[in-house]
């Protein structure tokens, strides 16, 4: 059988059907953060895809990933773009053409791109399974933070402080 | 559960995000479809790190997630005053810009 079609096998069922659920949610609710043509609805559409994801964090045992994806984009990141929604229009709701005239290009390229994607994926990896080995807690990614990877971290910090500074800058009225 | 399962719905996102990126006019729009591509970008290294078993893809999907949070800031900036100076945030009336 061939290998995405071999989900249903006795191991991990509920994990797999946790997925499908979550993938369905995923699917339909990116194509419409690009489609829709009301920006507030994108972005609460975004608000599911960002919660499937989470979710699909969850099933893979990273489970300080996921709830950081829903402090971090769901918590902050989405209110930050519907202050720059309410910001840079004067009412809510329908307001014109939300597409340019290149959406069928777009389209091409994206339909070529999920394309090549999805061949050399499957070339790839074909049904090599992900064996689920010793939990990885969390204190594990703040160990390997802090020893391995403190000076990418150290970076970090400093984009997010320039970041801030940054936008402060650029968005004051003077 | 295979890995393909993951990689297959972060590419998605990823195409969807291109799409997004490519079609879309509207400013925030287009950071929105950026975040969608972030969000690939990071379901694929969690997914990695559990295929090699390491904490590396999830550290790394931490840093990425730190570095979207910066973005979206700088990038709404832009995109007010962008607002401010045109009265609209309609990316193909940003023209000045052009070479």
């Amino acid at each position: 059988m061939h290998p995405l079609l071999a989900w249903s096998a006795p191991t991990n069922l509920p994990q797999n059907i946790a997925f499908g659920i979550l993938a369905a949610a995923i699917v339909v609710s990116a194509i419409r953060v690009v489609t829709v043509q009301n920006v507030v609805h994108a972005a609460l559409y975004l608000v599911i895809v960002l919660a499937g994801v989470a979710g699909n964090y969850f099933l893979l045992g990273a489970e300080f990933v996921g709830v950081s994806q829903i402090i971090v984009y769901i918590g902050a990141i989405v209110v930050l773009f519907l202050f720059g929604i309410m910001l840079t229009q004067a009412h809510i709701g329908r307001v014109g053409q939300l597409d340019n005239d290149q959406r069928w290009v777009a389209a091409a390229v994206a339909l070529f791109l999920a394309g090549t994607l999805a061949t050399v994926l499957q070339l790839a990896f074909r049904d090599q399974k992900i064996n689920f080995g010793p939990l990885q807690r969390t204190s594990d990614i703040g160990i390997s933070i802090f020893q391995t990877y403190v000076i990418p971290f150290e970076v970090v910090s400093i984009v997010l402080l320039a970041a801030l500074v940054g936008a402060i800058v650029i968005a004051r009225r003077d | 559960m295979l890995i393909n399962q993951f990689l297959f719905l972060g590419a998605f996102l990823f195409c969807t995000g291109v799409y997004g990126v490519l079609a879309r006019r509207n400013g925030v729009l287009v950071l929105m479809s950026i975040e969608l591509i972030l969000n690939a970008v990071n379901l694929n290294l969690v997914a990695f790190g559990a295929f090699d078993q390491t904490v590396a893809g999830q550290v790394f999907a931490l840093f990425v997630i730190a570095i979207a949070a910066a973005e979206v800031g700088v990038g709404l900036a832009i995109v007010l005053l962008i607002y401010r100076n045109s009265h609209s945030i309609d990316l193909d009336k940003v023209a000045e810009m052009k070479g």
